[in-house]
């Protein structure tokens, strides 16, 4: 039953959607660490966005711009300190069509 | 900038905060809403099944100009292995009544059309608006908000938060708890598009007729999750929803296991040659009766998902959100009319109205359920359902067997996988959870 997937083919499910990103104010940052907890580890493969991802040195990065707003990463991650998590300005962000 | 004092501000455009924002301003209070999307529903996201019930009782007439996708006639609840679907199903032509009980819903349509008759009630409604926090007397009473936009703060004798689940303003403010990974699910969903007529012809529907499914099953793999099918007017929502905790734990990505479900031999023909034009992710208060929260305090009260106001057993969360909106707004406006302070004390009457309805009623009966789901997750989610359609194939299967043989093997395979003790250990925790 397992479908594999690639990360092109969340880039195509988030193509389908309206965005209005905030240049230069990302909405999210992580934290800058040597490894990540396993919590924001598991962020590479739980936000359904796949916002987040590994770097070559093993440190989670984020991309926010496909970002949906659920907020699983901030309840994963925030009490720890290891993401800051705010509400993108009035106006930006995902602009559900149908939600 | 607005230098005016309003009597209530309410934040968030969702149900429970439309709900709210309207009974007040229906009553005659000045009440300022505000909304961080670009309009209202722009953030919200639902599967969406909306109770007729719950609205009526803050709009009788909604029927006549509400955006309603199809009324539900049938319901399926399938238990899922990888290759096969069993379960029940009802469906009843005594749904098709003058005044339907349940409707498929489309939210963004759904809550604009809420939030005009916000505006039409005399409410004002502020769009692209994020609050940025709440501001506070030396008391530590809550007074009113500061949002990002030009200008100082806004005041009000009460703000009603109606700030959705994760609930950013409410938990910064240490109102209450962050909600926790193992009380809050992840939905996505994907909305599926096809004509009218295909739906109707799958689904075996006419005119403003609607099916939904629901399924559990080895489709969450093993997590605590529920896929779900609704049937809009002339599109499908699909989506499958888990655990955050077990998410995280097993490190599954939700969309693989949407498009697992997706790909499911009972699901794919339902959706085939459909023109999919959203994803949508949303968080679920999964927590039930012991993951509600302080609901109000000096200046202030919370709704809705905010206030993790959800069934999970019944798939309702909606309709709660609603009757919170709209109870906590008609305690504001009793408080109100006899000239009280929105003081803690006196906002108690929202607690206690609240207690008293079925949203308190309905989580309380189920407060065992979701620690029970939760923690057997494997046994529920996978294993159960693997021996129901092993035992449903062993059924209907001819193939010379005697039957005495076959319901030999079938019991053989449930004490198997889960022993004569753990068998009846787990029916009577169930029963006892649902009691």
């Amino acid at each position: 039953m397992t479908i594999p997937l690639t990360k092109s083919r969340v880039e195509d499910k988030l193509f389908q959607n309206r965005y209005l990103v905030d240049p230069g104010r990302p909405h999210i940052k992580v934290r800058p660490h040597e490894r990540p907890s396993a919590n924001l580890l598991a962020l590479t493969h739980v936000c359904p966005a796949k916002c987040y991802e590994l770097n070559d040195k093993g440190q989670v990065e984020i991309t926010p711009d496909g970002c949906m707003e659920c907020g699983t990463c901030r309840i994963l991650c925030e009490t720890s300190g290891e993401i800051e998590w705010n509400y993108p300005r009035g106006g930006f962000g995902v602009l559900f069509k149908f939600g | 900038m607005i230098e005016e004092k309003f009597d209530a501000i309410v934040i968030g455009a969702g149900m429970s905060g439309n709900a709210a924002a309207y009974t007040m301003a229906s009553q005659g209070l000045k009440v300022l809403q505000l909304e961080r999307g670009e309009y209202p529903g722009s953030k919200n996201v639902q599967g969406a099944i909306m109770y007729a019930n719950m609205l009526e009782k803050i709009i009788p007439d909604f029927r006549d100009d509400a955006p309603l996708e199809r009324h539900l006639v049938e319901q399926r609840l399938w238990v899922m292995d990888d290759t096969s679907h069993t379960g029940i199903q009802y469906r009843s032509d005594d749904f098709n009544e003058a005044k339907p009980n349940r409707y498929t819903i489309i939210r963004a349509q759904f809550d604009k059309w809420f939030s005009r008759k916000v505006r039409e009630a005399g409410g004002t409604v502020l769009c692209e608006t994020t609050v940025t926090e709440l501001v506070r007397d030396a008391k530590d009473k809550v007074v009113g908000v500061r949002t990002d936009r030009a200008g100082g703060a806004i005041f009000a004798d009460v703000v009603v938060l109606a700030e959705g689940v994760s609930g950013l303003l409410g938990t910064r403010a240490g109102l209450r708890e962050m909600p926790k990974p193992q009380t809050l699910a992840l939905a996505v969903k994907e909305m599926h598009f096809l004509p009218e007529e295909v739906i109707e012809q799958r689904f075996g529907l006419k005119g403003d007729e609607g099916c939904v499914i629901e399924a559990v099953g080895t489709t969450s793999r093993g997590m605590a999750g529920l896929g779900f099918l609704y049937t809009n007017k002339e599109s499908i929502s699909l989506g499958i929803g888990c655990l955050v905790s077990d998410l995280a734990v097993m490190m599954e990505s939700p969309y693989v296991l949407l498009d697992a479900l997706k790909n499911h031999p009972s699901i794919r023909p339902l959706i085939a040659g459909s023109e999919v034009k959203e994803y949508a992710a949303h968080l679920i208060p999964e927590g039930g009766y012991k993951a509600i929260p302080q609901l109000f305090g000096d200046g202030w009260v919370v709704v809705g998902d905010a206030a993790q106001l959800n069934n999970a057993v019944h798939r309702e969360g909606s309709n709660l959100a609603m009757t919170s909106g709209r109870i906590a707004a008609e305690a504001i406006v009793k408080v109100k009319s006899r000239n009280g302070p929105m003081t803690k004390r006196n906002l108690a009457l929202y607690k206690a109205m609240l207690d008293k309805s079925f949203v308190v009623k309905d989580l309380r009966k189920y407060k065992d359920m979701p620690a029970l789901l939760h923690t057997n997750s494997c046994n529920f989610f996978t294993t159960y359902p693997r021996l129901m359609s092993q035992a449903a194939q062993n059924f209907m299967r001819v193939d010379g067997t005697p039957k005495i043989e076959k319901e030999k093997a079938t019991t053989a395979a449930f004490i198997k996988a889960r022993s004569r003790w753990g068998l009846v250990s787990d029916a009577v925790r169930l029963a006892f959870a649902w009691r």
